[in-house]
């Protein structure tokens, strides 16, 4: 096994892995920067992406420059004005351009890769053409993974369980949109910022979820997923540290993905909330988590809907076990978050923390007053949730009818093997 | 991903080098470094550990542990902080590790923080190991509270 090829491989693995942890780490910034140079947003993303393919050549055999981030946005300054100069659009403006980018890249050798209080601009900017309104939710997920989080297209396919060329196909439609749109690399304008900002967060939170509860395929959860979204998170935060809301965001992917280490048993299925080794949760997330949260809290503009959701999931991770959780807190905050972006999953959740506080009669009673709503009528949730109540005040023979159609509706494997489970015990 | 712990070490020339450097310039450089994890998402802890002289060694080589002032025996390097990084990658630890910035006479030694999945979850000591830990957290979250 230690045959010189053996080793070569070996070594060019590593180098190959040591290329994509530099494009994780610099790809924002290097895209941010092309953006702003070649003033094209689809550009500047085909000349990083061609940039980090020189590099994937190379450093395995060259070894990896000093300066990993200068290095790629040279090479993709350089292609830039090559392609300008072989389609023959080499006029004055960009003979000026490139002028100065060459001139540039003479003094870029010595100088330190990048500052950080002006590249937050750009890199924020990035964020926010990322996720612009005029793209599909798919392309707002599919374009942060590229270019924020530096994920390729591959690992994209294979978190979502789609084909790479739908991935592909997703980001060549979203740069034409964009283009089409005339997207500029400008921040929003102060009248729309927090309505971007919440996009923004939709998206972050999207991909979370898709992590933690995989809506379709085999798997419970894809976890990396989940830390990737929370990843991204952190850098919004740092981005816009005065946003109570990117701060609540992070406060509650940190404590929902405290909860991971407990979530699956031995053989990978699914364990509920109530049947978690606690012992297991992950404490340094949870503080964490607890931190966002009074940080978001110290801003002093009040709790949002991620706040709300935060300090729900922190009443959770602070109880020693299901009896011991404060269940009339959680209630109150679910009235709170109800008020504020009623929706009747919101409804449902509250009926479930009411049922625990005052009893599965009390829940039974809200989640029926629920059952006509359109929104929940093809979803699993409605007949789980009473399922589960009707089953605990002994009605087994309803609770297996809600089980059995909460299965057939249930469109992750593990969740619906659950489920039939839970029917099967009321036979 | 995986959390490594970035530990810094210093020899007598890392630290009389460190020493020599303008204290506003070595404060910046840190706060760069740091402010570039932050953006990218990546570090989760960071501590500076204070002098040496502050600090003393419990030595267990005898009967009873010893406690002294130092001098740190054979020790020619001292531990002077330490980043906790979640991270893809051992290579993206690395990356990171190599731009902290550090002269001649400081090293990085990069080790991976052991999550729960390496310990067997059956044994009792393991068990109580968290019991322990949760409890640390409930008092740290009453006095947060409080």
């Amino acid at each position: 096994m230690t045959d010189a090829t053996g080793e070569r491989r070996v070594d060019e693995e590593s180098a190959r892995r040591s290329v994509v942890a530099v494009w994780r780490i610099e790809s924002a910034r290097i895209v941010a920067t092309l953006t702003k140079v070649v003033g094209d947003f689809g550009l500047a993303e085909d000349l990083a992406q061609d940039a980090l393919v020189d590099a994937l050549a190379q450093w395995p055999v060259e070894g990896v420059p000093r300066n990993p981030g200068a290095w790629l946005t040279s090479v993709a300054k350089r292609k830039a004005i090559d392609g300008w100069r072989r389609r023959e659009r080499y006029d004055d403006r960009l003979a000026a351009i490139a002028h100065d980018l060459e001139a540039e890249q003479q003094r870029q050798t010595d100088a330190p890769p990048w500052d950080p209080d002006e590249i937050g601009d750009d890199v924020l900017r990035l964020v926010f053409i990322a996720c612009h309104p005029v793209l599909s939710r798919e392309a707002q997920v599919a374009l942060t993974l590229r270019v924020v989080g530096g994920l390729t297209t591959e690992e994209i396919a294979k978190a979502f369980l789609v084909p790479t060329s739908t991935v592909q196909q997703r980001i060549v439609r979203a740069k034409q949109a964009l283009a089409d749109a005339g997207v500029g690399f400008e921040a929003p304008a102060r009248d729309e910022f927090a309505q971007r900002l919440g996009t923004v967060l939709g998206v972050l939170y999207l991909i979370f979820n898709e992590g933690y509860a995989a809506s379709s395929g085999d798997e419970w959860m894809r976890p990396e997923l989940s830390r990737e979204a929370l990843r991204l998170g952190r850098t919004v935060v740092a981005l816009v540290p005065r946003e109570p809301e990117a701060h609540a965001l992070v406060a509650l992917m940190e404590l929902t993905a405290a909860r991971f280490p407990a979530r699956l048993d031995r053989d990978g299925h699914p364990v509920l909330l109530a049947d978690q080794d606690r012992t297991r949760w992950d404490r340094s997330a949870i503080t964490r988590g607890r931190a966002a949260l009074a940080r978001a809290d110290a801003i002093g503009r009040g709790r949002g809907a991620y706040a709300l959701q935060a300090a729900i999931a922190e009443q959770h991770d602070l109880a020693a076990s299901v009896d011991d959780t404060d269940w009339q807190a959680i209630v109150a905050i679910y009235d709170g978050l109800v008020s504020l972006t009623p929706s009747p999953v919101v409804e449902l959740n509250r009926a479930v923390a009411v049922a625990m506080a005052s009893g599965p009669g009390a829940g039974l009673e809200l989640v029926d007053a629920l059952a006509d709503d359109k929104r929940l009528r093809l979803s699993h949730l409605l007949p789980s949730v009473r399922g589960e109540l009707l089953a605990r005040l002994g009605r087994d023979d309803e609770a297996r009818a809600e089980f059995e159609l909460a299965a057939q509706r249930a469109e992750n494997a593990r969740e619906r093997a659950v489920l039939l489970a839970k029917a099967a015990a009321r036979r | 991903m995986s959390k490594y712990m970035l530990i810094m070490r210093a020899d007598d020339q890392g630290v009389a080098t460190y020493e020599e450097l303008p204290f506003d310039q070595v404060i910046e450089a840190m706060g760069r470094y740091n402010e570039s994890m932050m953006q990218a998402g990546v570090l989760l802890a960071g501590e500076g550990l204070s002098d040496a002289s502050e600090g003393f060694v419990v030595d267990f080589s005898g009967e009873k542990p010893l406690v002294t002032d130092g001098p740190y025996g054979e020790t020619k390097e001292l531990f002077n902080g330490f980043w906790i990084i979640e991270v893809a990658s051992k290579e993206e630890a690395a990356e990171w590790a190599s731009r902290a910035p550090l002269g001649p006479g400081a090293y990085l030694e990069v080790r991976r923080v052991h999550d729960e999945s390496d310990f067997p979850q059956d044994n009792e000591w393991i068990q109580k190991e968290f019991g322990w830990r949760e409890e640390q957290a409930a008092k740290a979250g009453q006095a947060a509270q409080s």
